[in-house]
């Protein structure tokens, strides 16, 4: 029940764009057409759900104060706190790099679908945001913190397909000259995000 | 006596180094102001612009953060250009940022812990910051350490007035302050204009109301340059 908790609020309540606008670089970027969207979506949801496990045992078995007790009683009272950043940031580069070539190894086609957009999630803020709330939220144990991962980039899935079926549908309308492109995008999300706060305190 | 000039004008040429303030050079500071905004043209760097501004305060710190940390990351890029392989360019740059920002979460934690605490996770996504990123990729890599200095100012003064435009407005109907003052008199008390019935604006205390107010800023931008209207 609480994994179910974390899903739903990680998904709909807390959602990486309309709440945080993590990721809005590459949102904006690529929700021209579904297709793309659909592709960079799932590219995003198996990043997050590949990294922030992996960023969750670095933060509590290297990063906390005190996590350091396994090698020895004498590293329990080391604080390496500071290098959050960098260490997470690495991770995720080089996880980014390391799916990349088990993708193209494994499935060709997949690899072909998601190919370009892969190299570009290393910089994209939605999965350090996760890597930083995930580390802020203090998850109890790892399946928490995959299950968490999961729901952050399935609710990224939802605004980033939403959005272009939304431009599809609309390109072809008669927009006011100066808020055509990136104004409209701007607009309508702020709509959906307005649509999404109805999700506000909802628990199961 | 055609050859004479020729020598005349080459020594010209030598003679003539760049000033400091070159018309080109003026332009890298002006373009990101207006024409090719980061954030509302280029559409970069928009998560943390959306997400601090609800007050005017964080807004600037975050700004001036954002300055700091692009200019070194500029200038230490530019310096290392040629020795950069081209394979491992992004790793480089990833790892220049994050120490720049290590070192402005450290002094904010030290000297601005109540702002440290309300900017959170989006201090560390300086580093994610496509602005940053993407200034490296597209300048510093290929141009010498003068020129980037400017580009890094003028992009980095082009994010922070959107953020201060568009936290003004949010601070000033969403609480009625700016900069933690109060402008309209006091809610609870329900002195100044809260005594004649005037009543904040919740919603712009919202994130969707960053979004649209962006919208207006792009709107209002392209209407006044009509040449940036997107054609499709």
């Amino acid at each position: 029940m609480d994994l179910v908790n974390i899903f739903i609020r990680s998904a709909f309540v807390d959602n990486m764009i309309f709440a945080f606008f993590f990721g809005m670089c590459s949102y904006l970027a690529v929700s021209k057409t579904v297709k793309t969207a659909v592709g960079l979506g799932f590219a995003v949801i198996f990043v997050l759900t590949v990294t922030i496990p992996i960023n969750y045992l670095i933060e509590n078995y290297v990063l906390k104060e005190g996590a350091l007790t396994w090698m020895g009683d004498e590293y329990a009272s080391v604080n390496l706190n500071y290098l959050t950043f960098i260490m997470f940031i690495a991770v995720i580069a080089s996880t980014v790099q390391l799916v990349e070539m088990i993708v193209e190894k494994i499935s060709p086609a997949l690899y072909g679908a998601l190919g370009i957009f892969l190299p570009l999630i290393a910089v994209n803020c939605a999965i350090l945001g996760g890597a930083l709330f995930m580390q802020e939220k203090q998850f109890a144990n790892i399946g928490q913190a995959t299950v968490y991962g999961l729901g952050s980039g399935v609710g990224w899935f939802i605004a980033v397909v939403l959005i272009a079926a939304i431009r599809e549908r609309i390109r072809y309308a008669h927009i006011p000259g100066p808020l055509r492109g990136v104004g409209m995008a701007f607009l309508i999300t702020g709509l959906m995000g307005l649509a999404f706060l109805g999700f506000m305190g909802f628990e199961i | 006596m055609a050859e004479e000039t020729v020598i005349v004008e080459e020594k010209k040429k030598v003679k003539e180094r760049e000033p400091l303030f070159s018309k080109k050079n003026k332009k890298l500071i002006t373009d990101p102001l207006d024409e090719n905004n980061p954030v509302t043209i280029q559409v970069l760097g928009i998560c943390s612009a959306l997400a601090v501004t609800v007050q005017m305060k964080a807004a600037v710190v975050m700004s001036v953060s954002v300055l700091f940390v692009l200019l070194m990351a500029n200038i230490s890029v530019s310096l290392m250009r040629n020795l950069i392989p081209n394979r491992i360019r992004i790793i480089v740059q990833l790892v220049v940022v994050a120490s720049l920002v290590i070192i402005v979460d450290q002094v904010l934690k030290a000297y601005l812990y109540d702002v440290s605490k309300e900017l959170s996770v989006f201090v560390g996504l300086i580093i994610t910051n496509c602005i940053i990123m993407g200034r490296l990729e597209a300048f510093a890599l290929g141009n010498k350490v003068w020129p980037s200095t400017l580009d890094a100012l003028g992009n980095s003064i082009g994010y922070a007035m959107v953020l201060v435009v568009v936290s003004f407005f949010k601070e000033l109907f969403g609480s009625g302050k700016l900069f933690g003052m109060e402008i309209f008199g006091n809610a609870t008390e329900g002195t100044g204009l809260y005594a004649m019935g005037y009543m904040d604006n919740g919603l712009m205390l919202l994130p969707p109301s960053s979004l649209i107010l962006v919208a207006i800023y792009i709107w209002v931008q392209k209407m006044r340059n009509p040449t940036l209207i997107e054609t499709h």
